[in-house]
């Protein structure tokens, strides 16, 4: 049971960031639409997401619910010494969600509608930024415990090139997939066209960033070039992603939407499973190496079993009605206005 | 304020506020699922679009409840880590099925808003059903998760340490029942009268009667039956804290002095320093009959339970005076309501419609008294009798800061939900005034 555990845990976190990430990707894609487009994008992506997106925000719930139970102690390592990007991040989630209900249910379209999109494309931007903070500060060992001034122990836990990196590279992520799944949801060849070229500036942000993130890691310390390439999983994730990308791109303009859309969470998948396993079953990488782990600060037994059958249990009612939810809102069944 | 006021009060305010959004979250489905049926079976477009106009309140709603509540479980680690190290493997249980519920409750919400005219009608009919049922199951779950704090079971605690730890026993732990009971009660009541008493107000004030009239009926009855039972869940919860919690009622009743045939206090202002109450009214004999059933048992005072154990006792006792105050208010309304059935007249009466309107907000003000008073009644524990709230709170310096951050954000949301709210209303002539069955704009 304890490895159901740990596969929901990082199931969670994938999907999250492959869902929740393409959501935020949609805001992030407007923010850097010009004026004059931003309107067709904005119609497009609420076809795209209305239905949706609120399920695809669940997996941050299950996540942070797993943690807090199987593993206490880490979560609340966490939510002392990452308390201010964590606050941040739900400060986003809160803006991001309303703002985008909002729009949509206020009966009257005036100028509010203006203050609504520009909060949120503005939290679009900065929750998954925070949220790849959190991220690298785990796996950054800046967390100390011998940390004694305010500065030390709460802010520079996360503030440092290394996590704004790996928090830009997520931003960056996200965008790209939020832009490959928009092209399947248009047929306007000149949409596709934007979709398109999002999708292109978006990939060439990732890699700058993500070698940005590899730059600092190496002025850091941090052994991430070892995670990735140091073991075979590692290597062979990391060369799947690279060839996806490459047959990513060939199909991109002709190719079925599907498809590519897979590729793109493959690559994400690939790129997390590179860490995951480089890292497991290490959990939060703390400066004085007293790093805490998913084998040794689990819960007891008997919760892990109880949370266990939970997860099972949930499975078999979430799984048949999300597809049946993806299936039946598919953008082909809408008539194109 | 120092930091750990700050964190109490962050704590109090998140809490606060998403109640309100999971209440008509969980309540308003259930509205919708009898106006959709009326209109599947009646075919009068009156029904069809009452159920979107509340579909929209709906969405509005449930979108600011999931996001509130995905804050209140980073709040819990955020402000207090203390407890959540120990706490989270032993009372998870109920949130990890509530996780289960709720993204039921969120595809089901995506197929009913999104479903009109796309699915079959029954099975879009059934997709409503299914949010408000997910919904109330989320809802049960939190407060039995709730309810473990005041009732601790399935753990020994030895020496500082939480053994033993039973999670299917911790989640029905003793006092699960009667607390999930009384909130799902409050919801409805509270529910079904804020939304009957918008409805009256515009009656009153002649916008499309039919619709509003039609729209009030369906909701108060919901309200009227829910808060005709809330005395006799009460009467249970009351029971269950006397037995488990003497401190707790002590201060919801100001019994400063354990006393045998104790009077129940109405009203008063009960001074610690001088542990009197000053201004009350007395019923004698009545607070040892509601708490044990006989008029002249033995009630403990808050002299019998330690000093540094009370709780506060102004704050407690004034929440539950508005609490049982109110409650009794929607009792009458609710009675009031049902005689209307007979002496159908007082439809068109002002003074009637004025009734409902004044309750619009009656039932939320109780609800979050009744929170305060289950809340600060705990004090100064977060597990009950086991761990200190003050234990408990984080060692970040500055918490008062996220507080006022966090009480603008949330105030400026309520705003503006209010605002939205008002806007939809007002646009009922324009999308729903049409007499040709063209479908009104969804959005």
């Amino acid at each position: 049971m304890e490895y159901v555990v740990i596969a929901y845990l990082f199931l969670s976190i994938l999907l999250y960031v492959v869902l929740g990430g393409a959501d935020f990707g949609a805001g992030i894609i407007e923010l850097f639409t010009s004026e004059k487009n931003k309107d067709r994008t904005r119609e497009t992506l609420y076809r795209a997401i209305g239905p949706i997106w609120e399920a695809n925000h669940m997996w941050l719930i299950i996540t942070i619910v797993i943690l807090f139970v199987a593993y206490p102690l880490i979560y609340a390592e966490m939510s002392v010494y990452l308390h201010i990007p964590l606050i941040i991040m739900l400060i986003g989630i809160i803006a991001r969600g309303t703002a985008f209900v909002f729009r949509n249910y206020d009966a009257v379209k005036d100028d509010m509608q203006h203050i609504y999109n520009r909060i949120y494309f503005t939290s679009s931007f900065i929750t998954p930024l925070f949220l790849g903070i959190v991220a690298g500060s785990v796996v950054s060992g800046h967390i100390d415990h011998a940390a004694a001034t305010f500065v030390d122990v709460y802010i520079f836990s996360w503030l440092n090139w290394f996590s704004v990196g790996v928090g830009f590279f997520v931003v960056a992520l996200c965008g790209f997939l939020a832009s490959v799944y928009l092209i399947g949801e248009t047929d306007n060849p000149d949409d596709r066209k934007r979709f398109i070229n999002k999708a292109r500036h978006m990939n060439i942000a990732a890699v700058l960033s993500g070698m940005y993130v590899f730059i600092t890691a190496w002025i850091d310390d941090i052994p991430l070039a070892n995670w990735i390439f140091g073991t075979t999983i590692g290597l062979i994730a990391v060369i799947a992603a690279g060839i996806s990308l490459v047959i990513l791109w060939i199909l991109i303009y002709s190719g079925n939407a599907i498809i590519i859309r897979l590729l793109a969470g493959f690559q994400v998948t690939m790129i997390l499973l590179a860490l995951g396993y480089a890292h497991f079953p290490d959990f939060i990488v703390v400066k004085n190496g007293t790093n805490l782990t998913l084998m040794d600060h689990r819960a007891t037994l008997q919760t892990i079993n109880a949370l266990g059958w939970a997860l099972l249990t949930g499975t078999v009612f979430i799984i048949p009605a999300l597809f049946y939810l993806y299936y039946k809102f598919k953008h082909k069944e809408y008539p194109h206005d | 304020m120092n930091d750990f006021l700050a964190a109490r009060s962050q704590m109090a305010l998140s809490l606060g506020f998403h109640i309100i959004y999971a209440c008509i979250g969980m309540v308003m489905p259930f509205f919708m699922a009898i106006a959709h049926y009326k209109w599947l079976r009646t075919n009068n477009i009156v029904y069809r679009n009452i159920t979107k106009a509340w579909s929209k309140g709906v969405a509005i709603f449930f979108a600011t409840g999931a996001v509130s509540g995905t804050v209140l479980s980073f709040e819990l680690g955020l402000l207090w880590p203390g407890f959540m190290k120990h706490a989270g493997p032993i009372f998870g249980m109920p949130f990890s099925l509530e996780g289960t519920a709720f993204f039921i409750e969120a595809i089901a919400l995506g197929f009913f808003l999104y479903g009109w005219d796309k699915l079959n009608k029954w099975f879009h009919w059934f997709t409503g059903i299914v949010v408000g049922v997910s919904g109330l199951a989320s809802g049960i779950l939190v407060v039995s998760a709730n309810a473990w704090m005041n009732s601790p079971a399935g753990f020994e605690y030895v020496n500082g340490e939480y053994i033993n730890i039973d999670p299917i026993s911790a989640m029905f732990n003793g006092a699960w029942f009667s607390q999930a009971l009384h909130m799902t009660l409050a919801a409805f009541a509270a529910t079904g009268f804020a939304v009957a008493g918008v409805h009256a107000l515009m009656i009153l004030r002649k916008k499309n009667e039919v619709f509003h009239a039609k729209a009030f009926r369906i909701a108060i009855v919901f309200g009227a039956i829910a808060a005709l039972l809330q005395p006799v869940s009460g009467d249970i919860s009351a029971k269950d804290v006397t037995k488990r919690q003497p401190a707790k009622l002590a201060a919801m009743e100001a019994l400063f002095k354990t006393e045998t045939a104790a009077p129940l206090i109405i009203g008063g202002i009960p001074d610690e320093e001088t542990q009197t109450v000053k201004y009350k009214i007395e019923l004698p004999g009545m607070l040892s009959f509601l708490a044990h059933g006989d008029f002249t048992h033995e009630v403990t005072g808050l002299d019998k339970i330690p000093k540094e154990n009370h709780p506060p006792v102004m704050v407690t006792h004034f929440a539950f005076q508005i609490m049982v105050g109110i409650g009794s208010f929607l009792v009458l309304l609710a009675l009031i309501y049902f005689i209307s059935l007979k002496k159908k007249s007082w439809y068109n009466r002002k003074w009637f419609l004025r009734l409902f309107v004044v309750a619009i907000p009656l039932g939320f003000i109780a609800v979050e008294a009744g929170w305060v008073v289950t809340e600060v009644g705990r004090q100064p524990w977060i597990i009950y009798n086991v761990l200190r709230t003050a234990d408990a709170v984080t060692p970040m310096p500055g918490i008062v800061y996220s507080f006022y951050m966090f009480t603008v954000i949330y105030l400026s949301l309520t705003a503006v939900v209010i605002y939205l709210l008002r806007r939809q209303i007002q646009m009922v002539p324009v999308l729903y005034d049409k007499k040709d069955s063209t479908q009104p704009a969804v959005n």
